[in-house]
């Protein structure tokens, strides 16, 4: 019975599970309370520099998903130290710039096919792999989440001066999430280049970066599960609903307005309802 | 030479145009509103359904696509933002409220309209061709470029002549302080979101027309020139937008004469990168950066 | 001198905010700063805890140059503070702001925490709900932080900079809004507070507390330093009472 529900199923879930992890990589982001929307490019990166590890060198599979992962937590490094400085809006915008360069980098050179892209990549890529990282991910973050440096993250949010003036190194801790969120973002494209055997410049573009911040928005801020509800919700209903597969964005537009007027700290908020209520309360109903 | 200066003219007044709007919403909400691309493409296809289902005419079309597209201004604010105003939620939650606006918006024209490209009817846009010099240019992008400036002088007067002007800069500066004084906060509100996405709505129509070319997902590429366009000028600021929008449109045609086609758009990106890092600020717009 | 400051200088544009301030606190002992609004007390707050860089002057503390350091180094050095008008991490609760005012003496457990053993509450969390506690707010340390009251907050953050057991702590304006009964309280905290070796800067516009719990009082006024000594000394000076009242008019 499991194995039939896998098999009509698998990649539906895997896809779920891959957005899942794209989304905890602009949940960490988002629990320090910066936006950014650089998330896409970064699960390019990752993308191409594995499949052409795959392609041309041969690696072993962790081997290339490890790559991946490293060279955009590497690259993470100038750019988060750059644009930490700016504030808010302004950071949305220079990672959408970045985004932007990426691809636009990424149809320029020739090694990545230009504008075809890869293909032929070996699927290598297999459920459990998939499940194994997506489980591992939100153990070790929720785990982060609970320790002093989840702490630090979220009085950042809260309140940056004050943070600061509580001894925390504000901007270390941003950078550290925003590293953090880019090696998931890449483990991720890792795992989709050997998923769906060809990537193009456009798979990575500002759509994904917003349909990835909206998972994560969705799900919800305060726990590791918030993006993983989200992905999942978001992704696997429209399939499940056949007759309404059109309407899917349509419907992704309306969640989303939808918890961002009433519960603009996500879903998971649900679950926790009293203290929802109570922040609500206090005027801090709103995660940043 | 005249050929790539009146295309650089050109295009630098549908970034202005466009941007125009997204940096009024900046300047007196602080809000980066997102759904201001969707409602470009609205205005655009406003036009193309009064042209090719009404069988009107292009000039009254493009009237019908301002205020169609200034109302939808509205209603938008009334959803995705009044909300979020009562409770005094921070800017980036208005931001996320517009995507989702946004991306509603587009799929139910691609719903009808379908995903590939479009024409407005034949014969129903004017061809006027004129000569400068040795080259033959398309006297409708003079026209469109007239409009737009008509557009912009309009809107520097209304800012700063009149009183509905003073409100809003005033409600720009503080809004607190604009209601004590007794400004009607929701209404200049409206007529803010009037204005931008009327505005908006005009640059898609005046586009659409130019390149004669028009689908749902438009707004896209505008959306991210336009950010080029307000960061080089400033966030916020009006004449900054315009300023932004000719560096661009210059710029970008300077950049096909000496670079690979595939490099254009990088041009907008590498120089909103490089103003980011150099002067986040822009040319006229104020602090970016955090003191501490 | 624990806390040393000479010189200290800062200019918005054309404005002098502070000029060629001179100060010094020692251990136990309470240093009050008065003056009209717009002094320039915060802002001499803020350069000597990081959040400014002084355009000229140095700040020693604790035997070394500190100038120009960022705030979060310094509470790393012993300085905290409190702020204007409190701002306190409102979302969290009042257990987890504290938590946080002791970040830099806590060591960090990221490591320890993935391994998911039900642990006895630590040693940090003891501390800070004693000092909740010497505030009178231990019974509500799972309350967000927005919840409180406007003097409970305050108080909550006097108890937040405790946490990291500094050597210094700044107190900008802590009575503004507080009635008689408060600012004694106050009075008496800060004073069980320099008998254990704290050394305490108060801003404020209360003299009578002023006057009461320091030891050494600072006048500014326009952003210069007009006055310093014992509440007595300052009280009786000319000079102040001008800055306060005005110019007393020369009746020929």
């Amino acid at each position: 019975m499991i194995d039939q529900f896998l098999a009509t199923y698998s990649t539906l879930l895997a896809t779920v599970g891959i957005n899942a992890l794209l989304a905890i990589s602009v949940w960490v982001t988002l629990y320090a309370g910066q936006l950014t929307l650089g998330n896409a490019a970064f699960m390019g990166i990752a993308a191409y520099t594995s499949a052409l590890l795959t392609l041309k060198a041969g690696m072993p599979f962790p081997l290339v998903l490890l790559a991946g992962g490293v060279v955009s937590a590497v690259l993470a490094v100038p750019l988060g130290v750059t644009v930490f400085r700016l504030r808010g809006v302004y950071l949305a915008i220079a990672t959408i710039g970045f985004g932007e360069v990426v691809r636009v980098v990424l149809l320029a050179i020739p090694i990545t096919g230009k504008a075809l892209g890869l293909n032929g990549i070996p699927p290598k890529t297999e459920l459990w792999h998939i499940a194994l990282l997506l489980t591992v991910t939100a153990y070790v973050l929720g785990r982060v989440r609970a320790s002093t440096a989840g702490r630090a993250w979220a009085a950042i949010r809260e309140d940056e001066v004050a943070a600061a003036s509580q001894g925390i190194a504000v901007r270390r801790y941003k950078l550290a999430a925003f590293v953090i969120g880019a090696f998931v973002a890449g483990i991720a494209g890792g795992l989709s280049a050997h998923l769906n055997f060809a990537i193009e410049p456009g798979d990575f573009g500002f759509v994904r970066a917003v349909q990835i911040l909206v998972f994560a928005v969705v799900g919800g801020i305060p726990s590791v599960l918030g993006p993983i509800v989200g992905a999942t919700l978001l992704t696997a209903l429209p399939e499940l609903l056949r007759p309404l597969r059109d309407y899917r964005d349509v419907f992704q537009g309306a969640i989303l307005l939808f918890v961002i007027v009433f519960l603009p700290r996500g879903l998971v908020t649900l679950a926790t309802l009293g203290r929802t209520r109570r922040l609500a309360r206090i005027g801090q109903l709103d995660a940043a | 030479m005249p050929e790539q200066l009146y295309n650089a003219i050109f295009i630098g007044s549908i970034y202005a145009l466009f941007a125009i709007g997204f940096a009024l919403v900046f300047s007196v909400l602080d809000i980066l509103n997102l759904a201001h691309p969707a409602v470009f493409m609205l205005g655009a296809f406003t036009a193309l359904f009064c042209m090719a289902t009404l069988g009107l005419p292009a000039g009254a079309a493009v009237v019908i696509a301002f205020v169609a597209t200034g109302l939808f201004g509205i209603l938008l604010d009334r959803v995705a933002f009044a909300p979020l105003r009562r409770r005094d939620a921070p800017p980036l939650s208005a931001m996320i409220s517009s995507i989702a606006v946004a991306a509603i918006i587009v799929r139910l024209v691609e719903l009808r309209y379908g995903t590939d490209f479009l024409s407005y009817p034949p014969e129903s846009l004017p061809s006027l061709p004129f000569q400068v010099g040795e080259s033959r240019l398309d006297g409708l992008r003079l026209v469109i470029i007239g409009v737009a400036f008509a557009f912009m002088v309009g809107l520097t007067y209304l800012v700063r002549g009149t009183r509905l002007g003073r409100e809003l800069r005033a409600l720009a500066e503080n809004p607190r302080a604009a209601r004590l004084l007794g400004v009607d906060v929701e209404r200049a509100i409206a007529i803010t979101f009037f204005i931008s996405s009327g505005l908006g709505g005009i640059a898609g129509v005046l586009l659409g027309f130019a390149y004669n070319s028009i689908y749902p997902q438009m707004g896209t590429l505008y959306e991210l020139k336009a950010f080029t366009v307000m960061v080089v000028g400033g966030m916020g600021s009006l004449p900054g937008a315009v300023l932004g929008a000719f560096i661009l449109g210059l710029g970008e045609v300077a950049s096909i004469e000496f670079l690979p086609s595939e490099f254009r758009d990088a041009f907008a990106f590498g120089l909103l990168f490089l103003i980011l890092v150099i002067r986040p600020r822009g040319l006229l717009g104020h602090k970016a950066v955090d003191r501490v | 001198m624990l806390l040393e400051v000479t010189g200290l200088t800062k200019h918005f544009g054309g404005v002098k905010a502070v000029e060629a301030v001179d100060l010094g606190v020692d251990p136990g002992q309470a240093l009050g700063i008065i003056g009209p609004n717009g002094a320039g007390k915060t802002t001499l707050i803020n350069l000597i805890s990081g959040h400014f860089r002084p355009d000229a002057g140095r700040v020693r503390f604790d035997g070394a140059d500190v100038t120009g350091l960022q705030p979060h180094v310094l509470t790393g050095r012993g300085i905290a503070r409190t702020f204007q008008g409190v701002r306190l991490f409102k979302g969290l609760s009042l257990l987890e702001n504290m938590l946080v005012g002791r970040h830099v003496r806590m060591r960090s457990d990221v490591l320890a925490r993935l391994v998911p053993l039900r642990r006895a509450t630590s040693t940090d969390e003891t501390r800070v709900v004693a000092l909740l506690d010497r505030v009178g707010l231990a019974r509500r340390a799972r309350d967000l932080a927005g919840e409180l009251s406007y003097g409970d907050q305050r108080r909550l953050e006097v108890a937040r900079a405790l946490s990291s057991e500094p050597k210094l702590l700044i107190l900008d304006e802590p009575a503004a809004g507080t009635n008689r009964a408060e600012s004694a309280a106050l009075r008496d905290l800060m004073r069980d507070l320099r008998a254990e070796g704290l050394a305490i800067v108060l801003i404020e516009h209360d003299v009578r507390l002023v006057m009461g719990a320091c030891q050494r009082v600072a006048v500014l006024n326009f952003g210069r330093r007009i006055a310093e000594g014992t509440p007595a000394e300052v009280q009786a000076d000319p000079g102040v009472r001008e800055a306060y009242l005005g110019t007393e008019e020369a009746t020929a």
